[in-house]
């Protein structure tokens, strides 16, 4: 059978596995008493499972596998998690990612997971234990002890037999210590038992009796109408056995049980090694602050409208769609728009009603069916912010910081093309927050901060935009450490750095070579990062914007367009060429009269806008337009652009109109033209050439 | 064995010139063209072909020969080469040739006033007619040009 036709969809349904696993896992470290949760992660694992043997992948197949066999042991009460089992079972996650990058990029997904699987292993043996605690003796009662408590399953049986009138019966049977057959003798006890009622359960597992590993003696949770005397009698009837003990069980008993087991292993730890105790006591402070970050996590989450755990109950309808078809389809939709106003203005001047009419309606066809197009490509932010939390999680631990990481606006969608690109910038952004931002514990007490820094992670959409906001309670950004840096590196004039407004002191950091770090650590302060930050997100038409308060935190906000194939332009003539410029950058339209223009020396022209005075630019002469020049004009028709801050106003000859417009790239021969980010083509079937208003404004 | 090479044929001046018919694309009649501002002289602008937006260069003006006012027997041949999609405007574009890769000969200096490094060689066609192949790569290669004109600057 050929299964490349099928390696696209394993890709896709593993990397969501993968995702799930990774988000469920978070979930458990919050809450890690929560069964339910271990069920769904086991599920996920074991569907990976099963594609990856099938698809062929052996070593993804078999890491799995030992998740499998530890998550079993935690669903069924045989183990409980901590510290060691979630690292080993984070990293497990880990390398399974990487094999199955490694698949996606052609690769075989192999790799070397003896090391993990080995501590796998050690967890289902318990052997880890043991490396940890002085007494041996202390962890095997303690796995003995826990494998009589009863799960969920097994509880709920017994009550419901209780509840119809049976007997529960607690046995322990011990057999005799020169008893040859042990497992023989077992059998026939288990033999007798079943002629009068079922046996709900054993410690050790059935199986284990059955190959003899077992030490002198089991217990039986049994269900049965018969009377107590009668049984014992015959159970009695079993020869080798040293002791019978039955015990009829009420409701009370049984749902007691677990509880009581549990101290029937503390106290015997307690009794058995003293050495045990420390041990534990350790751990308990280590585990805290994993803990603690993770649930607030897990109550962000919640809170915010695109909480994960609901929306997983309902699976969503949907079928997956090659980006590529998406693509044509945004093509073709583009070129029909072409047409439309094409129609539109053809129709316009033949004066027909019947065509007017139907124009008419194909204008609203065409528009809601732009509208859906665009809509399919949205995605929301949620993709790319799924995997933040873990992230977080990990670089405040590798730390040592205690940070609660909240996520809203999860549910915000971006187009397609702006979501693959905003991972990668959002990771340097958040990595800086937890590393430079949030301070570290000892710092905070000292401040009177609570020791947990807080990072948030906003998405909202505002007009055609959306703004990702990552807000952190960490130091906050030091104006005259940057200045200083900022002169030392030649950056800023030392006569110009006073001059400078917050605003401006904050952009710095986005200049290359930057970092205010006073250590280089692993995880940022290489100077490199923001500048590539900044240049990403300008290639995607957006802008960062830094705010900030010394000593109480620093807020990074991200302004990214909602796409870029289609977008709302102004339309304007230059003599006789025609050019777009994207309305986002325009803060209006007006007229000016030559008189009111200021001229500074060196040519430069000035005019009066509200309350303050801005440069007027001459498109002509920017663009060595032949057949147009605003210097012969008495009435000057301007557009004021904005970035940031800084407003300019652009002289032009005359306004066309509004529009949407469909963004065309120049072609890679003509890529890096100065002041134009694309073209697009006009009804009339010209090309208009897209001006970029940020480019002007430098 | 010499490989067999079709040629689109067409005209600068009195010069003939050859691209191989893999990298051509299509043959346009002259259209209308809408100015790139910011960019060399040669790069006339960019077309609307059936949606798509492509730059066009003048090939006289590439080659720094004098351009000519344009005429009926103008055409722009749209070529494709590493991704990039470019019209030519030529004097005229003619027909379309079997040569060999054999005929083929290396460029001399100076071909009609083109440097050898932008030609791929020389081949002799039909009744002691002379083709003069182009090396599209250095043709479409803008940074040098802009070292140039680093340099005069």
């Amino acid at each position: 059978m050929d299964l490349n036709q099928y390696l696209s969809m394993f890709i896709d349904e593993a990397n969501d596995h993968l995702q799930a696993l990774n988000e469920h896992m978070l979930e458990l470290e919050s809450q890690p008493d929560d069964v339910s949760i271990v069920q769904v992660i086991f599920r996920s694992a074991h569907t990976l499972k099963g594609m990856s043997a099938t698809m062929g992948f052996e070593d993804l197949a078999s890491l799995t596998h030992q998740m499998e066999n530890v998550l079993d042991m935690v669903r069924n009460h045989q183990l409980s998690m901590d510290d060691f089992i979630f690292d080993t079972l984070f990293r497990s996650l880990d390398a399974l990612e990487a094999m199955v990058g490694d698949i996606t990029n052609g690769g075989e997904g192999k790799a070397d997971v003896t090391e993990i699987v080995a501590s796998l292993q050690s967890i289902v043996s318990g052997d880890y234990k043991k490396e940890k605690s002085a007494d041996e003796s202390a962890s095997e009662q303690e796995t003995s002890a826990q494998s009589e408590s009863l799960d969920e399953f097994q509880r709920s049986i017994l009550e419901q037999s209780l509840e119809a009138g049976m007997h529960v019966y607690h046995i322990r049977v011990e057999l005799r210590e020169d008893c040859v057959l042990k497992a023989a003798r077992a059998y026939m006890v288990f033999q007798v038992l079943s002629q009068y009622g079922e046996v709900v359960k054993s410690a050790p597992p059935a199986q284990d009796i059955e190959q003899d590993k077992f030490d002198s003696g089991f217990s039986i949770f049994f269900v049965s109408q018969t009377e107590l005397e009668q049984l014992k009698h015959e159970v009695g009837q079993v020869s080798e056995l040293e002791s019978v003990e039955i015990k009829d069980m009420t409701l009370e008993d049984v749902r007691q049980w677990n509880q009581r087991a549990d101290e029937v292993h503390t106290s015997a730890k307690e009794t058995a090694a003293t050495a045990v105790k420390p041990a534990v006591e350790q751990d308990k402070p280590k585990s805290a602050p994993t803990a603690s970050p993770a649930s607030t996590t897990q109550a962000a989450a919640k809170k915010s409208s695109a909480s994960p755990a609901p929306n997983k109950a309902v699976q969503n309808r949907t079928i997956r769609v090659d980006i590529e078809r998406l693509d044509v389809l945004m093509n073709l939709l583009s070129e029909m728009l072409i047409d439309r106003v094409r129609l539109e203005q053809l129709a316009g001047e033949l004066k027909q009603h019947d065509l007017t009419e139907t124009v008419e309606h194909l204008v609203r066809v065409s528009s809601d069916l732009q509208n859906i197009v665009l809509k399919m490509r949205m995605v929301p932010v949620d993709v790319v912010f799924s995997r933040f939390p873990r992230m977080v999680r990990d670089l405040a631990k590798s730390l040592d910081k205690k940070v609660d990481f909240i996520i809203t606006g999860a549910d915000t969608e971006m187009d397609r093309t702006v979501i693959d690109e905003i991972g990668d910038p959002l990771v340097h952004l958040l990595r800086n927050a937890v590393d430079h931002g949030v301070e570290s514990i000892e710092e905070r007490i000292a401040k009177g901060k609570s020791e947990t820094g807080t990072v948030q992670l906003r998405a909202y959409q505002s007009g055609n935009h959306v703004f990702i906001e990552i807000e952190e309670d960490g130091h906050g950004i030091d104006r005259d450490k940057i200045l200083s840096k900022a002169m030392k590196n030649g950056i800023v004039s030392p006569d110009k750095a006073a001059s400078l407004s917050d605003e401006q002191v904050y952009q710095l950091l986005f200049a290359s070579g930057f970092s205010t770090a006073d250590k280089v650590s692993d995880v940022s302060g290489r100077g490199v990062g923001l500048d590539v930050v900044k240049s990403k997100i300008a290639s995607l038409g957006g802008h960062v914007i830094v705010e900030s308060k010394l000593g109480q935190g620093t807020t990074f906000i991200v302004q990214l367009p909602l796409t870029l194939s289609i977008l709302s332009a102004m339309l304007f003539t230059l003599g006789t060429e025609k050019y777009a410029i994207p309305l986002t950058s325009i803060v209006e339209t007006g007229l000016v009269q030559k008189d009111d223009i200021r001229r500074l020396h060196g040519g430069i022209r000035m005019i009066d806008y509200r309350d303050s005075v801005i440069p007027l630019l001459s498109l002509s002469a920017l663009f060595d337009c032949a057949s147009y020049s605003d210097m012969d004009e008495d009435e000057i028709e301007i557009i004021i652009i904005r970035k940031g801050e800084r407003l300019a106003a652009l002289a032009v000859d005359d306004f066309v109109g509004q529009n949407e417009i469909v963004l065309k790239p120049l072609g890679n021969y003509l890529k890096n033209t100065p002041g134009i980010s694309g073209a697009t083509i006009l009804g009339d079937g010209q090309v208009a050439l897209i001006i970029d208003p940020n480019a002007l404004l430098k | 064995m010499a490989e067999e090479i079709k040629v689109v044929v067409f005209t600068l001046g009195q010069e003939e010139y050859g691209i191989e018919v893999e990298k051509v694309k299509t043959i346009e009649r002259m259209m209308p063209i809408t100015r790139v501002p910011k960019t060399f002289d040669f790069i006339k602008g960019v077309i609307n072909l059936r949606g798509v937006v492509v730059p066009v260069i003048e090939l006289r003006g590439r080659f720094g020969m004098a351009e000519e006012e344009h005429t009926d027997q103008t055409r722009v041949i749209i070529v494709a080469h590493d991704e990039m999609e470019v019209g030519f405007i030529v004097d005229s574009a003619s027909d379309v040739i079997d040569i060999t890769s054999d005929d083929i000969e290396p460029a001399p200096e100076v071909v009609g006033g083109i440097q050898a490094k932008y030609l791929r060689g020389v081949a002799k066609f039909g009744d002691n007619r002379l083709l003069i192949m182009l090396n599209l790569a250095e043709v479409l290669n803008k940074s040098e040009i802009i070292k140039l004109e680093q340099l005069e600057a």
